[in-house]
């Protein structure tokens, strides 16, 4: 076994920026994330794949950061929580989840809005089905879903009343 | 927090490069495509190779598309794609079924085809942590001598717990394996052997590249049926699938394969002969059902009661078979 804790540079292209980071050889990309750039929205729960609070978006789709080796993230684009919001303000996601008290403890939440950015990108005018499978590997001990679902329904509404239709399929 | 040991991760971008870096390092190697099965076992200290040769990079091993009168499927393609893919829902509806089916969206993301039909086998007693395993003594799969399961058998019995081979099996489908010395094809039917520590027949260094389904299977009716805790997640406590082909109304060939039980999924015995040259009715299914019931018996590797798991052995099955005649 190899006993030492060598570390690289890797090349991440986080939230549309371009950033290099020294990290120990066998990071995963959420260790990367947030003890590399300190971006720490993305959580660290189960820590091997059963809870979906790491899920980060990765070219277009969601994936749990806590057991992507750091080095399969380079070359992709990577979306986390923190990329969400623009200059104009929250996503509309965010808004709704505010509006409709979908957070309670708020752990789950980063992972879910990711979850349910990369759903709506897709099709913002998902269908309440369509939103339980987006979020089926998202686990939330405290909200019941219900709300958590209300919320995407209506960030899917405003985001479907000002997209364009070609936005439609992948 | 759950960190992984140490190792170098190598990203080969042919085959042939990802064989000779095997080559090598040996077994200090490992090869590792979704690593949604791997890196998590590497966690808990299952696996400690100080090299990681990743298959995503890997040409040979991508794509869906016809060849040879069969479906090739790549083995580095995703479960999402399998389940999306019209090719495959077209003609395969279970297997696009049982791809929509593994874990959860965000792994079927990551996990592939390839990875879930080489699956490590799980046992209650083995997917735990260093720490965990270390207090019970460990067990016979990894660093101890006793089974937990059996008690006094020389042998593992961890459940082999993937979705898709039961449905390839029903299917007739071949997989390719590449290594130093060549290709070679073998029947998913032969590919899996009794033993709860290695159940494939895959050498460590071959590659698993692509997965042939016999364009000719299409004709058949096709059903699947998975029982498990979470329905958004978990892995399945039993996993039907099973493959009709009709003659008008009458059955020519039947096919069933059950897992979740065992090292290895079971080919149900004895339905050809219960089922040819009947109709597939209601009194039909019973007679399978309670055939399939018969032979399947499952053991505490996974702790959900075993007798209500053989119960449902019944139920799943008349569910694959109402599937099928629906289809
Ligand atoms: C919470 C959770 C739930 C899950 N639920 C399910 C479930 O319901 N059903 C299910 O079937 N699985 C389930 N899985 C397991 C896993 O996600 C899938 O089986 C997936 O398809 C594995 O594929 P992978 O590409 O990620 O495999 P990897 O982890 O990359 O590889 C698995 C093994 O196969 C070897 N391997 C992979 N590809 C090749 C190849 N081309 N050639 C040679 N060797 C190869 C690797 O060396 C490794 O030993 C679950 C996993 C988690 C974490
Ligand atoms: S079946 Fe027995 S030997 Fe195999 S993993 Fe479980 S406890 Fe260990
Ligand atoms: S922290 Fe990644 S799935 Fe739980
Ligand atoms: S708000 Fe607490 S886990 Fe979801």
């Amino acid at each position: 076994m190899l006993m030492d804790n060598r570390q690289e540079i890797v090349r991440l292209r986080v939230n549309g920026d371009l950033r290099e980071v020294g990290v120990p050889v066998h990071y995963t990309l959420l260790e990367a994330l947030r003890y590399g750039l300190r971006l720490t929205g993305s959580k660290q729960g189960c820590d091997k794949g059963d809870c979906g609070a790491c899920t980060v978006i990765l070219d277009g789709r969601p994936t749990l950061s806590c057991i992507t080796p750091v080095w399969e993230a380079e070359g992709s684009d990577v979306v986390t929580v923190e990329g969400l919001a623009t200059a104009e303000g929250p996503h509309p996601l965010q808004d709704e989840f505010d509006r409709n008290g979908a957070a309670q403890c708020g752990f789950c939440t980063p992972g879910i809005l990711c979850s349910a950015a990369a759903l709506l990108e897709r099709n913002p005018s998902a269908s309440r089905q369509e939103i339980q499978e987006a979020l089926g590997g998202n686990l939330c001990r405290c909200t019941g879903y219900t709300k958590i679902y209300d919320a995407v329904e209506a960030a899917g509404a405003r985001l479907a009343e000002t997209a364009a239709p070609e936005t439609e399929g992948r | 927090m759950l960190r992984l040991p140490p190792f170098r991760y190598h990203r080969p971008t042919s085959l042939a490069g990802a064989l000779s870096l095997k080559g090598e390092f040996g077994s200090d190697a490992m090869y590792v495509a979704g690593g949604t099965d791997l890196i998590p076992n590497m966690k808990h200290r299952l696996f400690e190779p100080d090299h990681l040769i990743a298959l995503k990079g890997v040409p040979e091993l991508v794509g869906i598309g016809e060849r040879d009168g069969h479906l090739r499927i790549g083995a580095s393609v995703t479960l999402a794609d399998v389940a999306a893919s019209e090719a495959v829902r077209s003609r395969f509806p279970a297997l696009a079924e049982a791809a929509a089916h593994v874990a959860g969206p965000q792994l079927r993301n990551s996990g592939t085809l390839g990875g879930n039909v080489c699956l490590d086998t799980r046992c209650t007693y083995y997917n735990q942590t260093a720490f965990w395993r270390g207090a019970l003594g460990y067990c016979l799969k990894k660093d101890g001598d006793v089974c937990h399961v059996t008690k006094v058998g020389k042998k593992c019995v961890a459940a082999h717990s993937a979705d898709t081979p039961p449905v390839l099996m029903t299917l007739d489908a071949v997989v390719v394996l590449a290594g130093p010395g060549g290709e070679r094809r073998v029947s998913l039917a032969d590919f899996f052997v009794a033993d709860g520590i290695l159940n494939t027949q895959r050498e460590p260094d071959e590659v698993l590249t692509e997965i042939l389904i016999p364009l000719d299977s299409a004709t058949r009716r096709q059903g699947y049926a998975k029982l498990r805790q979470r329905k958004s997640i978990d892995f399945p406590l039993l996993t039907v699938a099973v493959a009709v082909g009709l003659e008008g109304d009458r059955v020519q060939s039947l096919d069933g394969v059950v897992t979740g039980l065992g090292a290895r999924p079971r080919r149900l015995t004895g339905w050809q002969e219960i089922a040819e040259g009947r109709a597939l009715d209601d009194g039909l299914v019973e007679e399978l059902a309670e055939r399939a019931h018969k032979q399947c018996h499952p053991l505490e590797n996974i702790i959900v009661d075993p007798d209500w798991r053989r119960a449902m052995v019944a139920v799943y099955v008349k569910r694959a078979l109402a599937k099928a005649r629906a289809a």
